[in-house]
């Protein structure tokens, strides 16, 4: 049962550092087996150009399930690549075709600054997240866990806004670049849950406004971000995390 | 050297209270004078690195990836165990501990195991405070299930995502530890030496992965939350870049590694596909609840699974083992999956895969209710491999998970040099010589939220410490040692790439000391992974710099370490002449081919002290059986 092996272009975005400028380098990978995920033909494409004393592609990856957050590459114009709902290591080469000219950038955005090839530093997501991504519990003082029910409805839905896995992917598809839904990701989840609710307001003002300090762009709902969200999270969050931050205003 | 466990006196159920009750405290004003370095960001690190800079202390956080949210406890599906009985179906600490000590095979410290168990609820109490979103019923309380063949509901779960959502949980309590300034934040650095000070562990030395450049931190303890060392085998249900080098190195600085050879093989993998995988990814194993497990009885029969009629099928697990069937637990599945396809009778590409096949399942219950039951990892299934499971036989194959084997702790988590203290897979407690389902979280976070912070408090008061800083001649030794090892690995300029020489060591490792070992084979494998080490050193091919982003590089120290632990997991697993959990030794089995416990000989932790390269001294910390009594397993 022997599968069609595949021929690939690619244009790979190659930039050495930061300061450097870059640009499209074309390489061709032959015998794809269909099989393969898109990052382990970038391994098989690595592992030849250590062969022939060239520099290997960087790009982040770590869990190569979808889960870690850490691989993000734009594929054909489309954050993550063609196929909605998948991380960039979990398309798979059988959604290409023989002899497909593959085009493949860093998640781009002024906020995101490029450190080499297709690696980015997305640490701004971290220093949002330092403003309020949590409810501010002790270790210890808290109290059983029953004590608080949480109605199912809320749980679901906090748990839909709560996958986000902190990729980029929402930032670099949007045409301002901005860090929306991945906020909103975190003050949906933590609004809905009652234990996020004592502190939701100091939380969206805060997360906020490090979102503008970061540099991210304004959110003019275009809807990109839902769009190629690994975790098909709805931008009814936006709308939601628009909301806590009126409510906040009035408090 | 006599090891000491330190596991206080006293009845079972009082020790760790008992034990706090005496352990020594740190006053508030000088809890900011004393400096604590976590590496490691998972579910450990995480939690102790936030609960510690909440008491004051001056914490450092280390980890190799790009932001700490990415550790591979992010991983993890399936729940995690609590024994709070919510269910009402009798649950209870006592329950849950002698669950996990029998899971484990009679293989680990009482003490630790019942303490670990007792604080599993308060991990409920804390990850519900934080937000975790668990999965509720209608009336707004917990839904908890059954797990791994438990008899009773106590795993909590959030959807398929437990592990993300406990991590974000811990990651969310560090963030706020940065914002208040009690943490720094030290991301996309990789440990690369421990620093021992007159004899205590003193600091580290990082390599920044953006620049190539060392950095030296110095602290009073030092706490290593880095994993497991499953990558060992190349393929693994690991992360990429999960890896060994921290506790490695702390090994060869002289800290005890335990029961290096307990490894766990998870049954229900997707196979690989070519030399070109990469990871092999977990599919739950509650599809062996419908799934029938089969070969054809030919060897080499290459027709499609549907052409092969009933009378041509071997349906093993049943044939071998009629009362449990497809259900034997973990090892015994995994061990007699490689059987078949050592004997020819492997299916796909490879031969190294064996089918799951549905087909009865859905003409007895209907696609419909198949489909409600697995749809989500039948899409898995299809994503990865492009195969219609509903239409033709999974094919699946065991594969590495976890490691239960780490660096070796007294009862408060501190390794025997002095300072260095272990948390999480990193350490060998707690699980034994097998790991339950949904265990590991609850080990991770018991460590860091309610462990640690206690028995640090007892190490720092009670230690005379010397003033050191980075300047300290210890520190540029480290240096000096590290960048000799990242050059000398450059200038070698040979012809196999590292992925090469880890795929060569992957084969070595999981077919001598993998799911079914013996003396020949693991002699054979000490003498291959030695002469491979050497070729390593003589004809590895690294690309690239020093100084700047490079993962190769990376990749090829990991490799490096991962050749000498290698040889140490072989040499543990011929020493244990005895089978237990996840270590099957051939020489010690039942009659009907069931692991055989050998109480007598083994029934102790092997921890084993770093002399030379290739050369180790075991110490032996007896294993008391007070409560319980080991009993041996059976499945037919």
């Amino acid at each position: 049962m022997e599968k069609k092996r595949l021929t690939i272009n690619l244009k790979v975005w190659r930039q050495k550092d930061a300061d450097s400028k870059g640009q499209f380098v074309n390489y061709t990978v032959k015998d794809v087996n269909p099989d393969m995920s898109f990052l382990e033909m970038l391994d098989v494409l690595n592992e030849d150009l250590i062969k022939k004393d060239e520099t290997p592609i960087e790009f982040d990856n770590d869990c190569r399930e979808g889960i870690c957050g850490m691989c993000g590459a734009v594929i054909n114009g489309t954050a993550h690549g063609p196929e909605s709902g998948m991380t960039t290591c979990e398309i798979r080469m059988r959604m290409f075709k023989d002899n497909d000219t593959i085009v493949v950038e860093p998640f781009r955005a002024r906020a995101f600054p490029i450190i080499k090839d297709l690696v980015v530093d997305r640490s701004a997501l971290d220093r949002i997240m330092q403003k309020g991504g949590y409810t501010s519990v002790r270790t210890g003082g808290v109290p059983e866990a029953l004590s608080t029910p949480v109605p199912k409805q809320n749980a679901d839905m906090a748990m839909d806004m709560a996958a986000c896995i902190g990729c980029g992917a929402c930032v670099a598809a949007c045409p301002n670049a901005s860090a929306a839904l991945f906020v909103s990701a975190k003050v949906s989840h933590l609004a809905l849950m009652p234990q996020g609710r004592p502190e939701a307001a100091r939380r969206v003002e805060r997360m906020v406004a490090q979102m503008d300090e970061e540099g991210f762009g304004a959110c003019s709902n275009h809807g990109e971000c839902e769009a190629v969200c690994p975790k098909e999270i709805s931008i009814i969050g936006i709308a939601r995390m628009r909301r806590e931050f009126w409510k906040s205003m009035f408090k | 050297m006599k090891l000491d466990s330190k596991v206080p006196s006293g009845d079972l159920a009082e020790k760790w209270q008992n034990h706090k009750d005496s352990l020594k405290l740190v006053s508030p004003k000088n809890k900011r004078k004393f400096h604590i370095i976590v590496v490691g960001t998972g579910l450990a690190g995480s939690s102790a690195a936030a609960s510690l800079a909440e008491l004051g202390y001056r914490v450092k956080s280390f980890c190799i990836q790009d932001s700490p949210r990415r550790a591979h406890s992010i991983g993890a599906q399936g729940g995690i165990n609590a024994a709070k009985n919510y269910q009402n179906d009798n649950d209870s600490v006592w329950r849950l501990f002698y669950d996990t000590i029998k899971g484990g095979d009679y293989r680990s410290r009482e003490a630790n195991v019942y303490r670990l168990a007792q604080v599993s609820n308060n991990i409920i109490d804390q990850a519900v405070a934080q937000g975790v979103p668990f999965a509720r019923e209608y009336g707004g309380y917990f839904a908890n299930r059954s797990f791994g063949g438990a008899l009773v509901s106590r795993t909590f779960y959030a959807r398929g995502q437990t592990g993300q959502q406990l991590l974000l949980g811990a990651y969310g309590a560090l963030m706020r530890q940065v914002d208040e300034g009690n943490v720094e934040l030290y991301p996309r650095r990789e440990m690369v030496e421990l620093v021992v000070i007159d004899g205590k562990a003193r600091g580290i030395v990082v390599r920044n992965l953006l620049t190539g450049e060392y950095e030296k931190y110095w602290a009073d303890a030092v706490i290593l939350a880095t994993g497991g060392y499953g990558q060992v085998y190349y393929l693994s249900t690991n992360a990429i870049n999960s890896n060994a080098s921290a506790v490695w190195k702390a090994h060869k600085k002289g800290a005890f590694f335990g029961n290096p050879c307990y490894v766990q093989i998870h049954p229900t993998c997707i196979p690989h596909t070519g030399e070109y995988q990469s990871k092999l990814t977990l599919m739950s194993e509650s599809l062996r609840n419908d799934g029938r497990v089969w070969v054809p009885k030919k060897k080499g029969d290459k027709r499609p699974p549907n052409e092969i009629p009933e009378e041509e099928r071997d349906y093993y697990l049943e044939r071998k083992y009629p009362t449990y069937g497809n259900m034997v637990p973990r090892d015994v599945a995994s061990r007699n999956a490689k059987m078949v396809c050592d004997e020819g009778r492997g299916v796909g590409e490879t031969g190294r895969a064996v089918y799951l096949d549905f087909r009865d399942a859905i003409k007895e219950f209907g696609r419909k209710t198949i489909e409600e039951r697995y749809g989500n990892l039948f899409e898995m299934y299809k994503l990865i491999t492009g195969e219609d499971a509903y239409e033709v036989p999974m094919r699946i194959y065991p594969t590495v998970h976890y490691t239960m084997g780490g660096l070796w702790v007294d009862y408060n988590l501190m390794s025997n040099l002095p300072g260095l203290f272990v948390l999480g897979e990193a350490n060998f407690s707690d699980h034994g010589a097998n790991r339950l389902g949904a265990s590991a979280l609850m080990q991770g976070l018991a460590d860091g939220y309610f462990i640690i912070p206690y028995t640090i408090s007892e190490y720092l008061a009670g230690t005379k410490f010397e003033k050191v800083n980075e300047e300290h001649e210890a520190f540029k030794e480290a240096v000096e040692e590290a960048d000799q090892r990242y050059k000398k690995l450059l200038s070698i300029k040979g012809n196999k790439t590292v992925k090469e020489f880890h795929r060569e060591l992957g084969e070595i490792m999981w077919e001598k000391v993998g799911m079914s070992r013996n003396e020949q084979g693991l002699k054979e494998a000490i003498e291959e992974i030695r002469k491979l080490r050497e070729e390593y050193w003589n004809n590895v091919k690294v690309a690239g710099e020093a100084n700047t982003l490079n993962k190769n590089l990376e990749f090829a120290g990991r490799v490096a370490d991962f050749m000498e632990l290698g040889e140490l997991m072989a040499v543990d697993a011929l020493h244990r002449r005895e089978s237990c959990g996840g270590h099957f030794r051939e020489e010690s089995q039942t009659e009907e081919g069931e692991a055989l416990r050998d109480d007598e000989h083994f029934s102790y932790v092997a921890a084993w002290e770093f002399k030379k390269l290739g050369d180790w001294e075991l110490h032996k910390e007896e294993l008391k059986f007070e409560y319980v009594t080991p009993t041996q397993r059976s499945y037919k």
